[in-house]
């Protein structure tokens, strides 16, 4: 925090800064969720039969399920054929085959974002998918990676050019019926990122996709496979942002990732969806389903999240450590602010011998927010040493905010060790004032206070994202100390 | 510098200073000394500016301004510095950063350009040496396991990285041994300059053995007694604030 002199008033100033909407010709079809619609999807994306029928499969299934009631969060019933399940910039039905072909208004679009797509002017070291609603709409650096063998690309463009290794993954960690929303997303996704880093290439460069929602009433459903063949090494990162909307947007996403014999899969999300306004009208519902599999030895998976937007968040990153000795991580920051409510945490499933997890989880509440962590750590039968560390932490930011913490612990295995845990506080007036004291002003003394607290987190983080994720958790923290 | 008149202030209702007249000049030591309860936290914690002493009466000037108008970081970025009681543990913020952004606040508010994370480095250093500390302190976090002696020294490390105009120093003796206390007392001695003054609060006379007061009030049931020189400690250890509480008695 370079900014520590920032004064109240230029904080006060900054709201959500990324709401602004793109004027840009749409294509979309008709609201409403029926064979058709996806059928429609399908043709549109030029998916082979196998693709089809997935989906159909997974629309089915959705069809016999119900919304989850357990999370500890509170919406009105969404209308799903209310909602347009497709939504593309009109320019591009085929997407354009280089950057030179983009719709210059996109272009513009995430520069505003500050995501420079043009390879000249990009975040060095930082390779990027653009998905704007229901579309990828640019991929950089893809001929550099391309010539270590690296894939990065769409999904669309993955089903068509990579059938073979999307029918091998996809739907492999997280089956097409494994919750609603998740089920949803299987029938009807439309885009989203496909990673694949061959045996032993340890991929040069962060691979990052950025989404972004901008058609009225559509809602997001994309899907993320990354596969990291033995002995590679990848860092992904994801970002997204929307307008501000008065009414509530789906987004329900679905994350794959496969670890094979000693590969390592590092994912760091930085969530800033639309959070509603201060009466918290509108904001984005982040439905997501996230799963990895440590499916070899020594493979390991670690997830990084700072979850700052969105009215609600439902959100489990998790790892299923098959491999002997495999490694998985959970790093998260969670804030509420105003009338946001977030329920998130992780799902460890000790499956290999001397498998072993780590969680992190900071919540911060602050507002009217409502923060949950919600965590389980199974160790199954075979599991012997099996290892489990989980630390989680909130804090609390003024009166009328809430912090609940809620893990499950299941141990089939008596060789496992577990160690948990937690702890609530509040930011003091005694730490506000001795600070104050020192000549620094109360809003830079919150952000001081919060990102001390968000250290172990943030320090996970790519470099640049790191100070980016700071700077996030100022804006987001505008207006919580009076 | 500091002229206080008639001050009154209540904590939680309760009226705990009930006129308070004291002035200090530049380059001044005054010490207040006082049994429990007195009143002598509270005057500090008044002129810092924290927010649950309610001031009912009198006025302070600090440096030609109104200090009771100013906001708690508008009184330390005009110099005045408190050294506190019970400093304040910050988790996983490290001494050095906090450091730093106390002095570039002050910095600015001065119209000076802010130190980068080398140049503060190569000046903190140096001034680490002078309360008897090594690097590995800055990467600790603000006070967060320190020790009682280690939380005082870093109260005056922070007082010589940010050279206060006043320094308020409240019972910083408190909980320290023979060794701590003469460090802190060197460090405070060191900084004494003509422009700079200071208000030592204290429960006991020892602390002024290091660091001599050019005066002495006692403080007693939210009003200054009796105001005199550095002898009037040596009386107090003596016979005790019994003697003075017995005497304001039958005075009044």
């Amino acid at each position: 925090m370079t900014t520590s002199t920032q004064t109240i008033e230029q904080l006060a100033g900054k709201e959500y800064q990324y709401g602004f909407v793109t004027d840009i010709e749409q294509e979309t079809v008709p609201p409403g969720l029926s064979e058709e619609v996806i059928r429609l999807i399908s043709a549109k994306k030029q998916e082979p039969e196998f693709m089809l029928e997935w989906r159909l499969k997974a629309y089915r299934h959705w069809l016999s399920m119900t919304t989850p009631e357990w999370a500890n969060v509170h919406y009105p019933p969404i209308d799903y054929q209310n909602i347009v399940y497709y939504a593309a910039p009109k320019s591009k039905a085929d997407g354009p085959k280089s950057l030179d072909e983009v719709d210059p208004e996109l272009l513009r679009t995430y520069e505003k974002l500050g995501i420079p797509l043009q390879e000249r002017a990009a975040l060095a070291g930082v390779a990027v998918d653009a998905v704007f609603d229901s579309v990828s709409v640019a991929t950089t650096f893809k001929d550099k990676l391309g010539a270590m063998g690296i894939i990065f690309c769409s999904f669309s463009e993955a089903v068509r050019e990579h059938p073979e290794l999307v029918r091998k993954y996809l739907g492999s960690v997280v089956p097409t019926g494994d919750n609603f929303y998740a089920a949803l997303n299987s029938a009807v996704f439309t885009d989203g990122s496909f990673v694949y880093v061959p045996k032993g290439v340890r991929c040069p460069m962060e691979l990052s996709t950025y989404f972004r929602i901008n058609a009225k009433n559509s809602g997001q459903f994309e899907r993320t496979l990354i596969i990291a063949e033995a002995g590679s090494y990848v860092s992904y990162l994801e970002g997204c942002t929307a307008p501000m909307r008065d009414e509530n947007q789906l987004h329900a996403a679905v994350v794959e990732l496969i670890a094979h014999d000693d590969a390592t899969i590092k994912y760091s999300t930085v969530q800033n969806w639309y959070p509603g306004d201060k009466e918290g009208k509108g904001g984005i519902y982040n439905f997501v389903t996230k799963r990895g599999r440590c499916e070899g030895r020594n493979s390991k998976i670690s997830w990084t999240q700072v979850e700052t937007g969105s009215a609600i968040t439902w959100k489990y990153p998790g790892c299923i450590l098959k491999g002997d000795n495999s490694v998985g991580e959970f790093y998260s920051v969670a804030l509420t602010n105003n009338y946001q409510q977030a329920d998130t945490g992780t799902k460890m499933i000790h499956i290999g011998k001397n498998t072993k997890s780590t969680i992190v989880s900071k919540g911060i509440s602050a507002g009217h927010g409502q923060n949950t962590y919600r965590g389980a750590v199974k160790i199954l039968s075979g599991a012997d040493g099996a290892r489990n560390y989980s630390q989680c932490d909130s804090l609390l930011i003024g009166e009328d905010c809430g912090a609940h913490t809620f893990p499950y612990i299941d141990v089939q295995n008596p060789t496992a060790r577990m160690e948990h845990e937690a702890s609530t506080s509040k930011i003091g007036e005694d730490q506000i004032f001795y600070c104050n004291q020192r000549g620094i002003a109360t809003e830079d003394a919150v952000s001081m206070i919060v990102n001390g607290f968000c250290k172990e987190v943030f320090r996970e983080l790519p470099m640049e994202f790191a100070v980016e994720a700071q700077k996030l958790l100022e804006v987001s923290l505008e207006g919580s100390v009076g | 510098m500091l002229e206080i008149t008639s001050l009154q202030a209540r904590v939680e209702g309760k009226a705990i200073l009930k006129g308070i007249d004291l002035t200090v000049r530049p380059g001044e030591v005054h010490a207040i000394m006082g049994p429990n309860g007195s009143g002598k936290s509270t005057l500090a914690g008044v002129l810092a500016g924290r927010e649950e002493y309610e001031v009912t009466g009198g006025a302070v000037r600090y440096l030609a301004q109104d200090l009771l108008e100013l906001a708690p970081e508008e009184r330390a970025r005009a110099g005045l510095l408190l050294a506190f009681q019970y400093p304040v543990e910050i988790p996983g913020v490290s001494n050095v950063y906090f450091l730093k952004a106390a002095l570039n606040a002050l910095r600015k508010h001065r119209g000076e350009g802010e130190l980068d994370a080398v140049e503060f480095l190569a000046l903190v250093r140096g001034q680490l040496k002078t309360v008897q500390m090594d690097e590995s302190f800055l990467r600790r976090s603000v006070n967060e396991g320190f020790s009682g002696g280690e939380k005082k020294r870093n109260e005056i490390l922070q007082m010589a990285l940010l050279e206060p105009r006043l320094a308020i120093l409240d019972e910083t003796d408190s909980g320290l041994d023979i060794d701590a206390l003469k460090i802190v007392a060197d460090g405070v001695n060191g900084l004494r300059s003509p422009e700079r003054s200071f208000l030592v609060i204290t429960h006991y006379q020892r602390l002024l053995d290091y660091i001599v007061p050019d005066f002495v009030h006692v403080l007693m049931n939210g009003r200054i007694v009796r105001s005199g020189g550095r002898e009037l400690a040596l009386e107090l250890e003596e016979k005790g604030y019994g003697w003075l509480e017995a005497e304001v008695t039958v005075g009044a």
